[in-house]
């Protein structure tokens, strides 16, 4: 069974190039795997493939083939196989492309997990990959709005029916303890049983009724149709919408039985065919007639899965059969109407089977199984549905057999629609086309299902009878009643009854001027769509009022907002009691107290200062050494050596933007809104302070034990820091060095063609001093080696010792910029190609590979390992894989801090230049 | 120590607020820098205060908790990456509009 996993990602990969050749391809290899297992399901055995996916939920990666699965997996890929090769013919050359192919695949082989699937959770995955990949095909014609609101449209029924449905699957493992399809369904009674069952009842059926476009979710049905018609032959006929049809059956012996059942299902079943058969009779749309009248005819599955007796499930499977057979045909040959003529509307088409009488007969055919027309299909089908609406009890074994053959009289009526209006009657006039037979082999797909529908028809006990019982009796997981195929029965009721809906329909076709002028009276207030769309935009205009209302435009409004209700969180914490500090605090020193009061001179400068904006870049960096030392003091020296590099990268970034900008600010803010803000920020500065002193003086312990105790038996290090950020959570660091180069990109790309203004003199408007610094130039050339010297060592000693990757890339960054500053853009990148952004790319790149490295030994991604070598002069020398995974972080880092400052510096050469 | 430690991050949460709500982006810039500062303390001071000693397990304790510097170390560098993002998109505004003015209306206010 494998080959369902396999089909997958091997379709949408090889979907690429030459698009409907391989798609046939993949589509083929399944039916050839369907066909090696089918010998095995047809003797009996239940074939189970099971792999454990996340088990703790009960989602397992579980499989079956059985008689129903089987069934409907060969529809799934032989209708696939036929309409692959006729959407080849049909779509035009710049549609026929892989996209198309691969949404059809990614559909074909969602649906086929579907059907296969052994768990109920995974069932489920698969079910909302249905909704997805048939949204794309809806939607496949983007540029055309009623594309883009049908494909909305189906995917908000659908996926909010597959939420029901999860609510539902979730409710039936809680009853039953198990997700796996053998238990459930051999717990019938249990959930039958259960004080849940109508609700889960409920919301199961919700997600069968709005996959299979049951009354009253029929309507996406319909707008769907605005997919190209080969997805509509696929999906909205033959194989989807039949996956609320397949759940029902598969669900069938765990659901069925109850009083609800017999109601909710058959009654939808029953509303839904007759009234949806009403409505295909007023279709001008050749595509929409088809939609309500696959609507009507699921209805009448639905009808024989709610009557509960296992020969109206036989009979159901049964129609399934010859519903995707006929239908499926119908809609090509619609299709090739409207590919040849260029219209589906059948006010203009007429006469027709004068330019094709080949696909006119065809249609006819395929129509007249749809009618129920005898020595076809969809007559024995039918005969059976007649037959089973007598076996009920008192009131309804009348009422039964009236809705049936009424239900079976608009289908005939339809039918004699589709044929008339199209193939017969006087010569067209005015069509976009010339119409003429279509090439060779799209008829091709067509002629073989009709040519089943026919043989099915006239021997029925032959060709399906065999399939049918393999179907059936996994569907019911018991012995088969006793029940034959034949085309005649004798003369009896359902044979009446079918004469009597065949003459009426004929009847009615031919008195249908009178009722479409009825019919145009009420239609338009039943419009789904319209009420669908009309509540969607009710929602997004509640959403657009509640965005107003917070966001009032501005980021102060904003951030004022987001402090107070930050404060108000953080006084709400405290209102228990005020916090008891327990730990003794430790003496603050001279240092402490200095360090203190230049951080504080320095902070006020800078708001008093935030005008004149060099000055307040001097105190912000004043500040950042102010922070650096901190570090030190505080036992943390990696990060005293990284805010130290960081502190002179930033300062140079901000000089370099400062040429740019103005160099000062204008007081704009009124005196009240500054006095407004600045209680706020006393309040938010009062409050960080008292949080921060009640957490470091709280009791509590910390995991730092761990650390400190595994760094050296774990990941080969005595500098705990480093071997938490390249070993213990390097997951963390690859992230965050992912983040960087995102950053590095991000810069590049906002920066790429912008154009600032190039300032000739300085802002006190003397010209900028020519020619450069001898003294920086000469000192930076001997710096670079040395830099070079310098990182490698905090590199390799990182891993015991302050240092490592991003301190050694942050060095060599600084190094590097020097000798920007020294010699200038284009001496710099004469000698260094600035592919600055590639250097992030492959130091993220490396990171991530020694991390998948691991997994070639068996271990966790990114685990570590670390040995020594004994190298000779420097002596006894420790290596670990962490090592390279720093290598990574080293490049990641120097890329990233050289693409953005040499990005930045670039535009000052830009304007000259131009 | 704890005591000054918690007022420095005041000062700096209050330096960086005020800042962050002037109407000017380069301002917003500098309060994000210090807000940036005090939020690495308050990380480092998350795992207790520990003076003059370092998290190297050769030497002998007491150590320090390493996991905050960890973290504060890649928030630094992190830091610095929202930094330049910052700056570009303040000269992308400067190139589209033609000043840094945080919000179009008057006052710097909402348009």
């Amino acid at each position: 069974m494998p080959f369902v996993l396999a089909l997958l990602p091997a379709a949408l990969q090889r979907a690429r190039v030459p698009p409907s050749a391989a798609a046939g391809a993949v589509a083929a290899a399944a039916a050839a795997l369907l066909a090696w297992q089918a010998p095995a399901v047809a003797d009996g055995q239940l074939l189970l493939f099971s792999v454990p996916w996340v088990p703790h939920i009960g989602l397992d990666f579980a499989f079956r083939l059985d008689g129903l699965s089987l069934l409907f997996a060969a529809l799934i890929v032989g209708i696939g196989l036929l309409v692959i090769l006729y959407a080849h013919y049909y779509l035009s050359d710049e549609d026929r492309n892989g996209r198309f192919f691969a949404y059809l695949l990614l559909f074909m082989g969602a649906m086929l997990g579907v059907v296969t699937a052994d768990n109920l959770l995974l069932l489920l995955v698969f079910w909302e990959l249905t909704s997805l990949s048939s949204f794309l095909l809806i939607g496949f014609w983007r540029g055309s709005a009623e594309a883009r609101q049908g494909a909305r449209l189906a995917l908000l029924v659908t996926g909010a029916g597959g939420l029901a449905l999860l609510a539902g699957v979730v409710l039936i493992g809680d009853i039953v303890g198990s997700y796996s399809l053998g238990e459930v369904l051999a717990a019938g009674d249990a959930i039958r049983g259960d004080d849940r069952y109508p609700l889960l009842l409920a919301l199961v059926l919700l997600g069968a009724f709005t996959k299979s476009a049951q009354f009253p979710f029929h309507f996406w049905l319909p707008h769907a149709m605005a997919a190209p018609t080969p997805v509509s032959a696929y999906l909205h006929s033959a194989t989807m919408v039949k996956a609320g049809i397949f759940l029902l059956m598969r669900l069938w012996p765990a659901l069925a039985g109850s009083e609800e059942w017999f109601w909710v299902v058959g009654g939808t079943g029953l509303v839904t065919m007759i009234f949806a058969a009403y409505v295909a009779l007023f279709q001008h749309d050749l595509k929409g007639l088809l939609a309500y009248s696959t609507v009507s005819q699921l209805g009448l599955i639905t009808l024989l899965l709610g009557l509960g007796t296992p020969l109206a499930e036989i009979a159901a499977v049964f129609h399934v059969i010859n519903h995707a057979a006929f239908k499926a045909s119908l809609f090509m040959a619609a299709g090739i109407v409207d590919h040849e003529t260029g219209t589906r509307d059948m006010r203009r088409l007429s006469g027709l089977a004068r330019h094709m009488p080949y696909t006119a007969t065809l249609a006819i055919v395929a129509a007249s199984a749809m009618a129920g027309v005898p020595l076809l299909n969809g007559f024995i089908s039918k005969e059976m549905f007649f037959a089973e609406t007598f076996a009920l009890p008192a009131p309804w074994s009348w009422v039964m057999p009236l809705a049936a053959t009424l239900g079976g009289l608009f289908s005939v009526a339809y039918s004699a629609r589709f044929v008339h209006d199209v193939f017969f009657g006087g010569q067209a006039r005015d069509l976009p086309r010339t119409p003429h037979e279509p090439p060779r082999f799209m008829r091709v797909p067509v002629e073989i299902l009709v040519v089943i529908c026919l043989l099915v028809g006239l021997g029925p006990g032959l060709i399906v009878e065999p399939a049918l019982r393999l179907a059936a009796s996994a569907l019911l997981q018991g012995p088969l009643p006793a029940f034959s195929l034949a085309l005649w029965h004798g003369l009896n009721l359902p044979v009446l009854m079918s004469v009597v809906a065949l003459a009426g329909g004929i009847a009615l076709y031919l008195a249908r001027r009178y009722l479409w002028s009825l019919h145009a009276e009420t239609a338009r207030a039943l419009s789904g769509k319209r009420i669908t769309e009309s509540t969607v935009t009710a929602l997004s205009a509640a959403s657009t009022w509640l965005h107003g209302l917070i966001d009032r435009g501005g980021l102060r409004l904003s951030l004022v907002a987001l402090l107070l209700v930050a404060l108000a969180a953080g006084v709400a914490g405290f209102l228990p009691g005020p916090p008891v500090p327990t730990k003794v605090p430790l003496p603050a020193g001279l240092a402490g107290w200095a360090g203190f009061a230049a951080l504080a001179c320095a902070a006020a400068a800078t708001v008093v200062l935030h005008r004149e904006r060099l000055l307040a870049v001097v105190c912000v960096g004043v500040i950042g050494l102010v922070v650096s030392l901190a570090f030190v003091r505080l036992s943390a020296p990696d990060l005293a050596l990284t805010q130290l590099l960081v502190e002179v990268i930033t300062v140079l970034l901000l000089l370099l933007a400062m040429y740019f900008l103005p160099q000062r600010s204008p007081r704009e803010s009124s005196g009240v809104r500054r006095a407004v803000d600045a209680f706020i920020a006393f309040l938010a500065g009062a409050g960080a302070a008292v949080l921060a002193w009640a957490m470091m003086l709280a009791p509590g312990e910390t995991l730092s034990g761990f650390y400190l105790g595994q760094a050296k038996p774990g990941g080969g290090g005595y500098n705990v820091v480093n071997v938490i950020l390249v070993d213990f959570r390097a997951l963390d660091t690859l992230g965050e060095i992912t983040v960087l180069g995102i950053a590095a990109f991000a810069v590049v790309a906002i920066l790429d063609r912008i154009e600032l203004p190039g300032r000739p003199l300085d802002w006190d408007g003397r010209p900028w001093p020519a020619g450069r610094s001898l003294l920086l130039e000469v000192l930076s050339r001997p710096l670079l080696p040395l830099a070079l010297l310098v990182s490698t060592y905090l590199l390799l000693r990182g891993h015991n010792l302050p240092g490592g990757g991003f301190i050694a890339g942050l060095v060599t960054g600084t190094a590097v910029l020097v000798q920007y500053l020294g010699h200038g853009n284009a001496w710099v990148e004469a000698r260094l190609p600035p592919r600055y952004t590639s250097v992030a790319a492959l130091g993220i790149a490396l990171a991530a590979v020694t991390g998948l490295a691991s997994l070639a030994f068996g271990a966790p991604f990114l685990t570590s390992t670390f040995g020594y070598l004994d190298w000779p002069v420097v002596g006894r020398f420790e290596v670990a894989s962490a090592m390279v995974f720093d290598l990574g972080v080293y490049l990641a880092v120097v890329g990233v801090v050289l693409s953005v400052l040499a990005t930045i510096g670039r535009q000052h050469n830009a304007p000259e230049a131009g | 120590m704890e005591g000054l430690v918690a007022v420095a991050i005041g000062v700096l949460v209050a330096a960086g607020v005020y800042l962050a709500l002037r109407p000017r982006l380069f301002s917003v810039l500098l309060g994000i820098t210090l807000l940036s500062y005090a939020v690495n303390l308050f990380l480092l001071a998350a795992g207790g205060l520990v003076v003059d000693a370092a998290p190297l397990t050769d030497r002998p304790g007491p150590y320090p908790d390493p996991l905050p510097q960890a973290l504060v170390l890649t928030a630094i560098v992190i830091s610095f990456g929202m930094t330049a993002l910052v700056i570009v998109l303040t000269l992308r505004a400067m190139s589209e509009r033609g000043h840094d003015r945080v919000d179009d209306g008057p006052d710097g206010g909402p348009a």
